[in-house]
């Protein structure tokens, strides 16, 4: 399938996102699309599959106008969207959650559950994945969430493919198979757009480029032809620094002390210990048990047995609010789930983990809220209208940006973040590694959980390994290799 | 993988309400034994056909996260027109599928508001079921519509016995297994839990979420109307107030059988063992000569603890 998108505009009320953008699609190429975030990137991908209606411009497929009158439609005509926001039924199990929209059945609607499980197998086999069918798609992690639409989109049968963010919760094991799937689609044919902020990716497996900034086309470009810094220029309209800032560590006394944390199946007992304006990085294979321990250690789940010590008094944590009350903050990795409230503002959403500064008396005081929200609006480049837009209208990118924006603003002892960077461009994610350069200044200490090897390198003083559950090894800045942490990760071999 | 701690709840969720019922079966067998005599056992059937007709209906609502208030009053509006068709000389087997017709068209009526009309259920059906009622008042003047014919067909309907048991307890029997295979083995239920779990997603994925959920409104309409030719039958006639606070029957049945009502979770079974529940209860307690108002506390007392217990799990 051949694709040709000219001169697109689209405009939300008064917000223009796009205004004039070309993009082309050849048949067997993956084509990289970049952009910050907010660039309009998911926007123009909405079009071309019918979910919105572009205001202006032509979409031709194989050289003849066409426009779909819903998402559907382009479905039917062989697209396929994994879309940045999962779209997950948390109460449906796994089996039933890859067929939804598109069950098998006989003429009367009877299901064909034989011949689903078949297929599935079939495809979990192709993907590697081995999660079992009847479990409940809310108990799954979000990297299994995302294996479960990369599934449902390769099984369809499409002739082109629209990733969006597919590997942002995957780590390099579970995207190294996909990176062969998708090579083995394009020798069938298969056209794949693939929308991405890491670098590394796109350049790994790319044919064309095609970069976006500010709802128009910068440039397409053949990868042969281009390099990391001229994309990073052309995203950001200038000059980048380094990608990591300079960082002093200085840390001070032992803020929290984790003595043989144990829940059956999950993790076992985990060992560690915190010190202020100290950053402890963690990384770990997906299902490593990772997000489980930070989880239990914030009191979302219930640990088995383990001692958790906070500036030298042991404490008990039962549920989330005992852990704010004894300092902690936790930056989840289920963000859109867990971290906004989506009908609120920008700005309501940035004031809310921090109501009793703003408001100690219990009158909000919007001024003191505004110039915060707007002071974070900025730092961290959130693309919006004003502090006062509906958040749910946000790019995925920038909806991520306020749920660190709302956490940095209150000043626990331990601010522990799962993902930080996950979905953010180049741009903001240097913006973040800054504020935890600030935080871990004033004396807090961060625990930074991360599937982004150069991120763990570039920022952690210090890295804790987890393998199946268990802390398999300890390694200081200076030692640390890509490798040498691979080989704990993986188990030493 | 990785063991999740799901056992538990789970375990509870599937039995937890058919415990319930099997406990109260005991308590109220050994305080008055004649509660388990065939013949009551029959009767009880009997009593709850109605109220679970209703509330598979509303289960299939529920799971999208609606509700529907209006069941009570397209009970009595359907009612009253067979009953009028049947005093005109229309042939009652003919007048009563032209009210069940009229029934579903009603539900209709209600889908085509909720999501066309994109307006929160609980008030679309708030106000049809003020609207279905003063039509009813409207047409009967107020007053039961009676003489409506003695066909035996129609007879059996509400008070005659196939193989042993009352009829309306075989329809109920029926339409169970008739929805549950629908629910839980078609595309079509497929997409009813989908739309609960989540609907943005839903029409992201293609579903068509107001056509769906037209059917369902419909469903509903269908499934009380068949309860209000079952009640015309057995009362032969047709009351203007008639199916009054039905709709907070069947909601309870629902909610006690375990469906949550933000939609996306439950099972029409679950709902089967509510509506016994609810009619267990009744029936119990008039063997046991508890004053009518005392089995208003008490039921709603049962509602209360059943939900605390389905909290509690989670
Ligand atoms: N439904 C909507 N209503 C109003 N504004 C919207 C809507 N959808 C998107 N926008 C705006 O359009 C702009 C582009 O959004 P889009 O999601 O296309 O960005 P993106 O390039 O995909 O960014 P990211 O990398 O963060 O995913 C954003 O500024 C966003 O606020
Ligand atoms: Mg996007």
């Amino acid at each position: 399938m051949q694709i040709e998108m000219h001169n697109i505009y689209k405009a939300f009320g008064q917000n223009k996102v796009l205004e004039g953008v070309h993009f082309s699609l050849e048949a067997g190429e993956i084509h990289a699309l970049m952009g910050e975030n907010g660039a309009g990137k998911s926007t123009l991908m909405n079009i071309l599959t019918g979910l919105h209606k572009q205001d202006q411009g032509t979409i031709k497929i194989n050289s003849t106008e066409t426009s779909f009158k819903d998402s559907k439609e382009a479905e039917e005509s062989g697209m396929a969207f994994i879309r940045q926001e999962l779209n997950i039924w948390p109460e449906m199990t796994v089996l039933e959650n890859l067929f939804i929209g598109r069950e098998m059945s006989n003429p009367f609607g009877v299901l064909k559950n034989k011949q689903m499980k078949a297929c599935a197998k079939e495809i979990f086999k192709t993907l590697n994945i081995s999660l079992p069918f009847d479990k409940e798609a809310g108990l799954c992690s979000v990297g299994e969430q995302q294996m479960i639409e990369i599934a449902k989109a390769l099984m369809t049968d499409a002739e082109v493919i629209i990733m969006d963010e597919p590997t942002a919760a995957l780590t390099d094991r579970e995207i190294e198979k996909l990176f062969e799937v998708m090579k083995g689609l394009t020798n069938k044919g298969v056209s794949l757009v693939y929308i991405s902020h890491r670098m590394e990716e796109i350049f790994a497996i790319c044919d064309r480029i095609t970069v976006m900034r500010d709802g128009k086309t910068v440039d397409t470009k053949r990868i042969a032809d281009t390099n990391f810094d001229e994309v990073v220029q052309k995203m950001v309209g200038r000059e980048l620094e380094d990608r990591f800032p300079h960082r002093e560590a200085n840390p001070g006394d032992i803020v929290l002390d984790v003595k043989g944390l144990t829940k059956k199946g999950l993790f076992e007992d985990i060992h560690f210990a915190v010190r202020q304006g100290e950053i402890v990085g963690v990384a770990g294979l997906m299902g490593a048990g990772r997000t489980e321990i930070m989880r239990a250690l914030f009191g979302v789940d219930q640990i088995d047995s383990g001692e958790i010590t906070i500036e030298g008094k042991k404490v008990s944590i039962r549920k989330p609010t005992d852990a704010v009350r004894h300092g902690l903050a936790f930056i989840t990795e289920n963000r859109k789930e867990e971290g906004l409230i989506l009908d609120f503002s920008v700005r309501e959403n940035i004031g809310l983990p921090n109501l009793k500064s703003f408001a100690p008396s219990g009158i909000v005081k919007t001024e003191d809220e505004i110039n915060f929200a707007e002071m974070m609006i900025k730092r961290l480049h959130v693309k919006t209208s004003s502090a006062e837009t509906i958040i749910g209208n946000l790019s995925g990118g920038n909806q991520q940006k306020v749920v660190i924006a709302k956490w940095i603003g209150t000043s626990p002892k331990v601010l522990i973040m799962d993902e930080p960077t996950r979905g953010i461009d180049v741009g903001a994610k240097r913006e973040i590694y800054e504020l935890m350069n600030e935080l871990t200044e004033r004396g807090i200490a961060v625990i930074m959980v991360s599937s982004e090897l150069p991120e763990i390198m570039g920022m952690s003083d210090r890295i804790l390994v987890v393998h199946e559950g268990e802390i398999a090894g300890e390694l200081l800045k200076q030692e640390a290799t890509q490798e040498k942490i691979m080989a704990l990760a993986t188990g030493g071999n | 993988m990785k063991l999740e701690a799901t056992g538990k709840s789970g375990i509870w969720q599937k039995f937890g309400p058919l415990l319930a019922l099997v406990l109260l079966f005991i308590v109220i067998t050994v305080l008055n034994p004649s509660f388990m005599e065939p013949n009551n056992i029959l009767n009880l059937l009997r009593q709850t056909s109605i109220n679970a007709l209703i509330a598979f209906g509303m289960t299939f609502i529920i799971l999208t996260g609606g509700i529907d208030l209006s069941v009570g009053s397209i009970l009595a509006l359907s009612s009253a027109l067979m009953a009028g068709m049947m005093v005109s000389g229309l042939d009652p087997i003919l007048a009563i599928l032209v009210g069940i017709l009229l029934g579903a068209i009603m539900g209709v009526i209600n889908g085509i508001l909720v999501s066309k009309g994109k307006m929160a259920p609980f008030i679309v059906t708030l106000a049809t079921m003020t609207i279905f009622r003063g039509l009813t008042l409207v047409y009967t003047d107020g007053k039961p519509i009676t003489g409506i014919g003695d066909s035996e067909m129609f007879q059996m309907l509400g008070r005659g016995y196939f193989l042993g048991l009352p009829v309306p307890a075989v329809v109920m029997v029926i339409a169970f297994f008739i929805l549950w295979f629908l629910l839980h083995k078609t595309s079509f239920g497929r997409k009813t839990y989908a739309i609960g779990g989540n609907e943005r997603a839903s029409r992201i994925s293609g579903i068509k979420v107001d056509r769906v959920k037209v059917a369902i409104y419909g469903l509903a309409g269908t499934m009380a109307a068949i309860a209000g030719a079952i009640l015309t039958s057995r009362l032969n006639s047709a009351q203007p107030t008639a199916g009054q606070s039905y709709e907070m029957d069947a909601i309870a049945a629902v909610v006690l059988g375990g469906t949550s009502l933000s939609g996306g979770k439950g099972r029409l079974f679950g709902t089967l063992v509510g509506v016994l529940i609810i009619g267990t209860l009744n029936n119990g307690m008039n063997l046991l000569g508890v004053s009518s108002f005392y089995q208003q506390v008490v039921k709603g007392a049962v509602i209360l603890i059943a939900v605390l217990l389905d909290r509690k799990k989670s």
